[in-house]
């Protein structure tokens, strides 16, 4: 038991710098380990089938018309396999092309859910154009609903400026919005990916618990600054039952009003038309209850654009197609008309029957190809709504009848529960 | 044989080498052909008074060695073999050993009390030789002096060997009882008393209750500071050991006696000879290490609570404590600076006061200030170092806006001094001076830094050419510039160092080139501190960075084609290897982690991958390692192309994983192969199965040092996320391992490096488990991963119940809860929702406070709702 040693360090750092450079590596390893793990974590649920680039080229170079280029490549064939921070990099037609197929596309509302009041939200959509918000890499970029590019700018929401302590590539947000002109506003109606977590796959109920009690913590919601452009909005989302449903239709909102936007509670965000989110308006709520001309005013006719399939039929958006009549092969050729393209038609009064909602007949006229920027057919249940709004509409009070219904009916199930 | 015993055990210490050879093969032979009789036979030589001193010491030696190694595989062999010696051998060999301690041979006796015990470290927590402890304690009793100095010794020995937990409390009483009599002045002995106090030393450890007892704790106490005026030197020394082993363990039983221990401690500094002052010193010193941990867990915590209340003791002596320290500093020795082992009372008296100032923070400036003033400009070299090594030890604890006034009117002075001071003790404590008024008093946390565009140039000026002083004074220049350039790492565009970096490389290299530059680790400084200027050099700088590469690597290369090197030669190659690679580390970390610059330095890869391959053939651990972190670095910077070197790096790889030996390199290894993984991805495949194997091999193996095995299963998560599905045919043998370790983690004990050691270990079983299930995400093999699934979770679930893991740990355990659910989806949805980790632990994390924890919190709970619907 010698006596023990007491030596302390003398005029030397406490630490040497060979500690200090094994330190520094496994903090970096330690990094990029963590890094690895969210990548992984958080690129699956985005990845989506593109066209092989050598193909898209082609196609890109001999026939500009977006609607072909936003075929969905089949399982089985070799797809280029692209998540959102890929698909920022991409540029032009690509990426219109990638974007526009990102959209979950409500349907209109022709008939009532049942369980509206248990099972949906419902809110005041705003007036404008509906938009995807990207942020990724220090920078926020808005695309329409045929993937064109809206604005480009700084935002505060993550990734979406290149302000300091924001640039992780693995940050990317994907927010479905609505700009709202009058005041410059992005109003965000869903979340898809918020940080680089993925909400596809998710509830909306989880989606709107997420983005409430995201959006706000990033400042987006701020007024605009050098790093962020534009504000962030949430219309206010209500639970559907006589209560939500009033304040949802009477309640003024910062915005202009443009129908009412419901969504399920337990559906996942899907790309395309769903019938598990659902718009419906009328004159009340929305200064465009009937479809106008580009100067604003109401056709006599409606009209309905369709898409030309290879064997002359023409269809609707929807999955499966709905077909709406058949155009003869000498008409196509005489008019230069392609497969897949967009047809404008009116239709004429009281020129759809339908037998148990189903299309028995339609009276269509062709007018012309459609604008170049549409990128879909209608939707059927847009068709739909519009022939009722011309002639039976589905009106405030059917909505709120239903809820009382519903809620009576629960009332007699629980009195029943009692009475066993 | 017994009969030759004596004389082979002096054989084998003859001066004649094949004497001594034969001796040594004789004794092995021996011992492997019947090691019970062996035993017996050297323990009776032990014990038998007539052999020569040397034969039986010789013995008791060998019989230690049966017992104990160092390696730790080792150790366990030796126990278990013990163990399964017969009993009545095992009884007769203790006898001797016991009736050695009464021997009039001091080194027989001394010896035996050693072997004693080792096999009381065996025994006793095996509940074995229950009447060790009485027999011993009945020999104190005994009126023989060599039979109770001997015994003391004893159970000193076994206070040191065992854990507190071995012996009841009845025993530990006895044993103190039996140590403090023996310590106490009516004992005639002296070296019973010494033999009393180093055992005392040794059962304060057993002393918790007898602590927290006044009256027994009055005694004791009494009876130290009794021991600490002895007039025997190794007394006083030991006694005052003792004072500094209770100012750590009972910190908080001090407040009574602590104004006693003052004068006596501050008597010693003073007067007594240097080894009995070095400690009293020491004792002041270590209550400054407690309230400095106290008071940092009293300003960690907004709660403000700590376990041990602070007392202040530092504080409420600093009138009288700081003028003895000050005292301390004027004692310096001629040369300490060019002997590396000094260590004297000046340069503890210096040291304390550094702590003393970090205690006590603001207050001790008034006090030292006024010794500084008299003594800087005295014609005495003694009074100016004296006087500067007080300014420089303060600089740390006081706040940094009570310091910079005085730094500013200081530094002129400071820079002058280092230029022209006559004596270049003085010029080494200036510069070391600067160094630490640049590491506390400037950087980005400083308000107002001492620095200014003003006197920036002046002060690398100075620097500059004091590296070109004796080797001491250059060494600090190097160390002074080091904080100097740290100050900028947080410098965003523009550092006012770039204007001069030219000339601070030069000046370095210049350095690392001087004929003397072995001397005072001066060349290992001018490296450090080229790496920390390359570290802190901002973008502009890239190109003048890039230009050090090819100088840097063709020293390298230089190094690696030298031959017929003399082994002391080869030693200094192989730690400029070290260096050289460690720079080039630096280099490629810094260069590679900007876009603009990383293409144009990795035209240099092939030739520094190559040059780094030619390292591993020298026999330098330290060379190995920091090649290894250069080329982790590289393949981190490289990505995909590092690929092509894969086939002649992998038998490095290989090698490094199985260095058993320096552990550090293989540790350092198997962060690298997590590198390469990242960096290659699926192109790591075809080397896996050897990687895989020497993992596997390296977790079983007990000879590795335990460190290494939480990174090892990391890295099977780094493989597994890189090689995806592919990692399945290693499940069949990395999760058994996995599973194993698991279990084992809740069977450790409470120490604190335990706990440590059982956090890491389950961030790496967690790191694995997550690598493993996110790699198989999306893959149609994912139900592979089921029958495993109830396990992990059920491991996720204990953690959470036994609610002793670090945040680190939470962090990573709620990931894996994420994964799982994500890889495995609805099918694991029931298992999932019967766990209480994706509850309550789910619950929990998801508030935590620590936003890496609250994030990965966040993807557990999506990754559930995703997919398990709730």
């Amino acid at each position: 038991m010698a006596p023990h040693e007491l030596r302390r360090p003398f005029k030397r750092p406490a630490i040497s710098d060979q500690q200090k450079r094994r330190d520094l590596s496994l903090i970096r390893q330690e990094k990029n380990r963590l890094d690895a793990q969210r990548h992984a974590r958080f690129l699956a649920s985005t990845v989506l089938s593109l066209q092989p680039p050598a193909d898209s080229e082609i196609i890109t170079d001999s026939n500009p018309s977006p609607e072909q280029e936003f075929e969905l490549v089949e399982e089985g064939i070799e797809a280029l396999e692209l998540d959102v921070r890929q698909a920022a990099k991409l540029k032009g037609t690509e990426a219109r092309r990638w974007f526009a197929k990102q959209l979950m596309l409500p349907e209109w509302m022709i008939d009532i859910p049942d369980r509206l009041c248990h099972d949906w939200y419902v809110l005041a959509r705003p007036a404008g154009k509906r938009c995807f918000v990207v942020s990724s890499n220090g920078t926020t970029v808005s695309r329409l609903r045929n993937g064109t590019l809206l604005h480009r700018f700084p935002s505060s929401l993550p990734s979406g400026a290149r302000n300091k302590g924001n640039s992780s590539s693995q940050s990317y947000c994907i927010l479905d919005c609505i700009f709202h002109e009058l005041d410059q506003t992005y109003y965000v109606t869903d979340m898809v990916c918020w940080a680089g977590f993925s909400l596809y796959e998710c509830t909306a109920e989880f989606r709107f618990f997420w983005l409430n009690s995201k959006l706000v913590e990033t400042g987006a919601c701020d007024p605009p600054s050098v790093y962020h452009k534009h504000r962030f909005s949430l219309p206010t989302v209500y639970n559907c039952d006589q209560a939500g449903l009033h304040a949802s239709y009477t309640q003024p909102t910062s915005y202009v009003k443009d129908g009412l936007l419901f969504y399920n509670k337990h559906a996942h965000y899907q790309t395309g038309n769903t019938p598990l989110a659902l718009v419906w308006k009328d004159a009340n709520c929305s200064q465009y209850v009937i479809d106008t001309d580009s100067k604003g005013q109401i056709l006599d006719q409606q009209q309905v654009v369709l898409a030309l399939q290879e064997n002359g039929k023409l269809t609707t958006s929807d999955e499966p197609p709905v077909e709406f009549g058949c155009l003869d092969m000498e008409f196509i050729q005489k008019s230069g008309l392609q497969t897949g393209d967009l047809l404008k038609f009116s239709v004429s009064d009281r020129g759809l029957c339908f037998t148990d909602g189903k299309l028995e007949k339609a009276d269509i006229q062709f007018i012309s190809k459609s604008n170049r920027a549409r990128a879909f057919a209608d939707s059927f249940s847009k068709i739909m709504f519009q022939h009722m709004v011309r002639h039976s509409p589905l009106q405030i009070e059917d909505l709120f009848a239903s809820i009382t219904s519903s809620a009576v009916k629960d009332k007699e199930v629980t009195d029943e529960e009692m009475a066993d | 044989m017994a009969m030759e015993v004596t004389q082979i055990l002096l054989n084998a210490q003859s001066i004649d080498g094949s004497v001594r050879k034969h001796a040594e093969d004789n004794l092995r032979q021996f011992q492997e052909q019947n090691l019970p009789t062996f035993l017996l036979s050297i323990s009776g030589e032990l014990a038998n008074d007539e052999k020569p001193v040397e034969s039986r010491k010789l013995a008791g030696l060998i019989l230690k060695n049966a017992l104990d190694a160092k390696e730790q595989h080792r150790k366990f062999e030796l126990v278990q073999r013990w163990l399964s010696l017969d009993a009545s051998v095992k009884a007769q060999i203790k006898s001797s050993l016991l009736k050695t301690l009464s021997s009039p041979a001091y080194e027989a006796r001394s010896t035996a009390s050693q072997v004693i015990a080792k096999v009381s470290g065996i025994e006793l927590p095996h509940k074995q030789w229950p009447e060790l402890i009485g027999s011993l304690l009945s020999n104190i009793n005994q009126q023989s002096v060599h039979a109770k100095q001997a015994t003391l010794e004893t159970l000193g020995y076994l206070c040191e060997e065992i854990s507190p937990q071995v012996i009841d409390q009845d025993q530990v009483n006895k044993i103190l009882t039996a140590v403090v009599q023996g310590m106490n002045t009516s004992e005639a002995s002296t070296d019973v008393r010494l033999a009393a106090t180093r055992a005392l030393y040794n059962a304060l450890g057993f002393a918790q209750a007898n602590f927290s007892n006044d009256m027994e704790r009055d005694y004791i106490m009494r009876v130290v500071c009794e021991a600490t005026i002895s007039p025997e030197l190794k007394l006083r020394q030991a006694a005052f050991e003792c004072l500094v082993a209770i100012a750590s363990s009972y910190y908080d039983k001090l407040a009574p006696y602590i104004h006693d221990i003052f004068n006596i401690t501050a008597k010693a500094v003073k007067d007594d000879e240097e080894p009995v002052a070095l400690q009293a010193m020491e004792f002041w010193s270590s209550i400054c290490d407690e309230e400095i941990d106290i008071l940092d867990e009293y300003g960690g915590e907004f709660s403000g609570d700590s376990e041990i209340p602070c007392f202040y003791f530092t504080k409420k002596a600093l009138p009288a404590l700081v003028p003895m320290l000050l005292e301390t500093l004027l004692k310096q020795e001629e040369d300490q600076d060019q002997d590396e082992g000094a260590w004297n009372i000046a340069m503890a008296g210096g040291t304390c006061l550094g702590l003393v100032a970090r205690t006590v923070g603001d207050d001790i400036v008034p006090l030292v200030m006024p010794f500084i003033q008299e003594n800087i400009t005295k014609p005495d070299w003694r009074q100016r170092e004296a006087a500067t090594y007080a300014f420089g030890s303060i600089f740390e604890g006081p706040a940094p806006d009570k310091l910079v006034p005085l730094v500013d009117k200081a530094l002129p002075f400071m820079l002058n001094a280092l230029m022209t001071d006559p004596n270049s003790h003085v010029k080494d404590t200036t510069a070391w001076t600067l160094g630490r008024m640049f590491e506390f008093l400037h950087g980005s946390a400083i308000e107002t830094s001492i620095i200014t565009p003003a006197n920036v140039q002046q002060i690398i000026n100075v620097l500059l050419h004091s590296m070109k002083d004796v080797p001491n004074v250059a060494e600090k220049a190097c160390g002074a510039l080091y904080f100097l350039a740290q100050g900028y790492e947080d410098v965003e565009s523009t550092s006012p160092l770039s204007s001069y970096l030219q000339e601070i490389v030069q000046s370095l290299l210049a350095a690392t080139h001087r004929e003397d530059s072995g001397e005072s680790r001066l060349r290992t400084a001018a490296y450090e501190t080229l790496n920390e200027v390359v570290r802190s050099s901002t973008e502009e700088s890239g190109p003048m960075v890039m230009q050090l590469v090819p100088l840097i690597m063709l020293e390298l290369h230089q190094t690696v084609e030298a031959q017929q090197l003399s082994s002391d030669e080869r030693e200094k190659q192989n730690e400029l290897q070290g260096l050289l690679c460690g720079c080039l580390q630096v280099i490629i970390q810094k260069l590679g982690s900007s876009e603009t610059t990383k293409y144009v330095f990795l035209q240099y890869a092939d030739q520094m991958m190559n040059l780094f391959l030619r390292v591993f053939a020298s026999k330098s651990a330290t060379a190995h390692e920091e090649a290894m972190l250069a080329i982790g670095a590289l393949a981190y910077a490289m990505g995909q192309d590092f690929t092509k070197y894969m086939t002649e790096f992998y038998k490095y790889l290989e090698t490094g994983l199985q260095n058993f030996e320096d552990y550090q390199v293989c540790a350092i290894t198997v962060g690298v192969v997590g590198d390469v993984c990242r960096a290659i991805e699926d192109k790591i495949l075809p080397y896996c199965d050897g990687i895989m194997t020497q993992l596997l091999k390296d977790l079983s193996s007990n000879q590795l040092h335990r460190s290494v095995k939480p990174p090892i299963f990391s890295c099977f998560g780094d493989i597994a996320l890189a090689i995806g599905e592919n990692f399945e045919k290693y499940l069949m043998y990395a999760m058994p391992m996995l599973q194993g370790a698991a279990e084992l983690s809740f069977h450790t004990s409470d120490a604190d490096e335990d706990i440590e050691y059982t956090n890491l270990l389950r961030n790496g079983i967690l790191e694995a488990y997550s690598g493993i299930f996110q790699g198989f995400k999306g893959s149609p093999k994912t139900q592979l991963l089921m029958p495993y699934a109830p396990h992990v979770l059920q491991f996720l679930d204990s953690l959470y119940t036994e609610k002793d893991m670090d945040d680190v740990v939470s962090k990573t355990a709620i990931g894996v809860l994420g994964d799982l659910a994500d890889t495995l989806g609805p099918n694991a949805g029931p298992l999932i929702q019967h766990s209480v980790s994706s509850k309550e632990f789910l619950k929990e994390c998801l508030t935590s406070e620590d936003h890496l924890v609250k994030e990965s919190a966040e993807w557990a709970k999506l990754a559930i709702s995703r997919s398990v619907a709730f």
